[in-house]
């Protein structure tokens, strides 16, 4: 049986007003996705096709020019709504918070009693493996990956139905990226939450997701989703499975002419 | 102590012996200057004797309530005006130039409205402190990341609770920094003040020496007024050491 719609995107557009009153750019869609509830899905595209824009809409961070996007049958109009949780692709801890504080952000409005709050907070900054830094260190005494973990711990206390990554492993390493993407996998399997992330990374979207969006270049529109077919308890070992070669080759197949028209942009604007 | 801290105490001990001898050798008159040492042996005797205590108290008083009233006020336009670009636009220049304004020349008018006693003085040291404050937190307001404002929309913050809880202390640095000008401009503000009319106050005492050759009094009176505000920026400048310490902005 197909699980519930948890997000629908229904004849999406974003068009930005331009600076001097030119015509308005038109940087995204029309797109029509349906996200099901507890599954995990990535999207691709080239640089600059709008999967930030995507992102920002779905989160309630701004308004489609044109369409209807709804999450849990309700219509997001330019607020987050409760229920959502957002991870940033730069570093978005509070420098003069510790890390326990920081986490506890994300609860200053919960109506729960202290030894709730305190007992959530601890089951975070276990699962995240924060907690012999909770009250001792700033994020500035923390790793990258460290401290987008604590971003990744502020926005799984809240317990959110619907998690939103916006590149969250972009500054780390390749080590570091796959390990964090083995416990976003373990995040989403222990919370049964709907995952939606971004990511410039075909390699990235093929490990974690259940399926992936392929945008085109910009305006962006969703050329393909392709269905990994992985099983929800899976690792970063499905990157030795021969499958992950073929959905990589897929994307990769389906991004490349887009990527070579933003290079061609490019080219045009920014001639050598 | 650092090695720069050293450096800083051997600066400041070096220029007080070269006074000390220009003075002991009589380079400068003693009807001009006294040796350092002279001055702080009639600090102490001033401060012991109890007859500043007054004009100490109303001067440090006066400061400090125009000191906070600009920052607390400083904040809270600047707060506003950064909300308001159409606003902020039109007291860009305000702000730009009015160092260049003779505040002080108004200083009349403010004993003529609410008479001779504190409350100009305060009015006086307000408005040298409270533009370089307004400024500060513009300043601050311009640099926050703007990750940081999409992370108060994901939180569902008010406008008030993302000023509160994220954009200004993410502008901390920049609001000490205003902070600590407005400490030094609101006692500049209040002594000036007191030396041009007053009943009272260090200023007033100051003047008093003067024009009275009480090199005695006006001296230590100036040491204490050098003291007291090398120690409050002092300890705003160990607090935004510390500050910046923790958020990884210093070693």
């Amino acid at each position: 049986m197909t699980p519930p719609v948890h997000v629908a995107l229904s004849g999406v557009t974003k068009s930005f007003d331009t600076v001097g009153g030119g015509a308005p750019v038109h940087a995204l869609g029309p797109i029509d996705l349906d996200l099901r509830a507890g599954e995990f899905f990535a999207v691709v595209g080239p640089s600059g096709c709008g999967k930030s824009t995507l992102f920002d809409l779905i989160a309630g961070l701004s308004t489609a020019t044109t369409g209807s996007v709804m999450f849990e049958g309700r219509p997001i109009a330019g607020q987050v709504p409760e229920g959502v949780g957002v991870v940033f692709q730069e570093d978005s801890c509070l420098p003069w918070r510790t890390v326990r504080s920081n986490i506890e952000l994300g609860l200053r409005h919960a109506r729960i009693s202290a030894e709730e709050r305190k007992a959530r907070v601890d089951r975070v900054l276990e699962l995240m493996k924060l907690r012999d830094f909770a009250t001792s260190h700033y994020p500035a005494q923390l790793s990258g990956g460290m401290r987008q973990r604590v971003c990744i711990a502020r926005t799984l206390v809240m317990e959110p139905r619907l998690i939103l990554l916006d590149e969250p492993f972009a500054a780390l390493d390749q080590q570091t990226r796959l390990l964090m993407g083995e416990e976003v996998l373990r995040l989403w399997r222990v919370t049964g939450a709907t995952v939606f992330l971004i990511t410039h990374a075909l390699d990235e979207a093929a490990m974690l997701a259940d399926r992936i969006g392929v945008m085109s270049a910009r305006p962006g529109r969703l050329l393909d989703i392709v269905e990994t077919g992985w099983d929800r308890d899976r690792d970063s070992s499905v990157i030795e499975h021969e499958a992950f070669g073929a959905i990589t080759a897929r994307l990769w197949k389906l991004l490349r002419h887009e990527t070579g028209k933003t290079a061609e942009v490019a080219r045009v604007l920014l001639p050598a | 102590m650092t090695r720069l801290a050293l450096y800083r105490a051997l600066l400041i001990l070096a220029a007080v012996a070269v006074l000390e001898i220009l003075c002991l050798t009589g380079a400068i008159d003693p009807l001009t200057m006294q040796p350092p040492h002279q001055m702080a042996i009639d600090l102490v005797r001033l401060l012991a004797s109890g007859k500043m205590n007054r004009a100490i108290l109303q001067t440090v008083g006066n400061a400090a309530i125009a000191c906070a009233l600009a920052v607390v006020i400083g904040i809270g336009f600047g707060v506003v005006v950064h909300r308001l670009s159409a606003v902020r636009d039109t007291l860009d220049l305000v702000f730009s130039t009015y160092y260049a304004l003779p505040t002080l020349a108004f200083y009349p008018l403010f004993i003529i409205l609410f008479g001779l006693g504190p409350v100009p003085q305060i009015i006086m040291g307000f408005l040298q402190g409270v533009v370089a404050v307004i400024v500060s937190t513009l300043d601050g307001l311009d640099r926050v990341p703007r990750v940081l404002k999409k992370l108060a929309a994901a939180q569902r913050m008010s406008p008030l609770e993302t000023a509160l809880k994220i954009t200004l202390p993410a502008a901390a640095p920049y609001l000490l920094t205003g902070a600590k000008l407005a400490v030094a401009y609101s006692i500049i503000g209040v002594i000036a003040a007191e030396f041009l009319m007053s009943q009272t106050g260090i200023g007033y005492q100051i003047s008093f020496a003067y024009n009275n050759f009480d090199n005695a009094t006006m001296y230590p009176l100036i040491l204490l007024l050098v003291v007291f505000s090398i120690a409050v920026n002092g300890t705003l400048f160990r607090w935004e050491r510390r500050m910046l310490r923790q958020r990884g902005l210093r070693a």
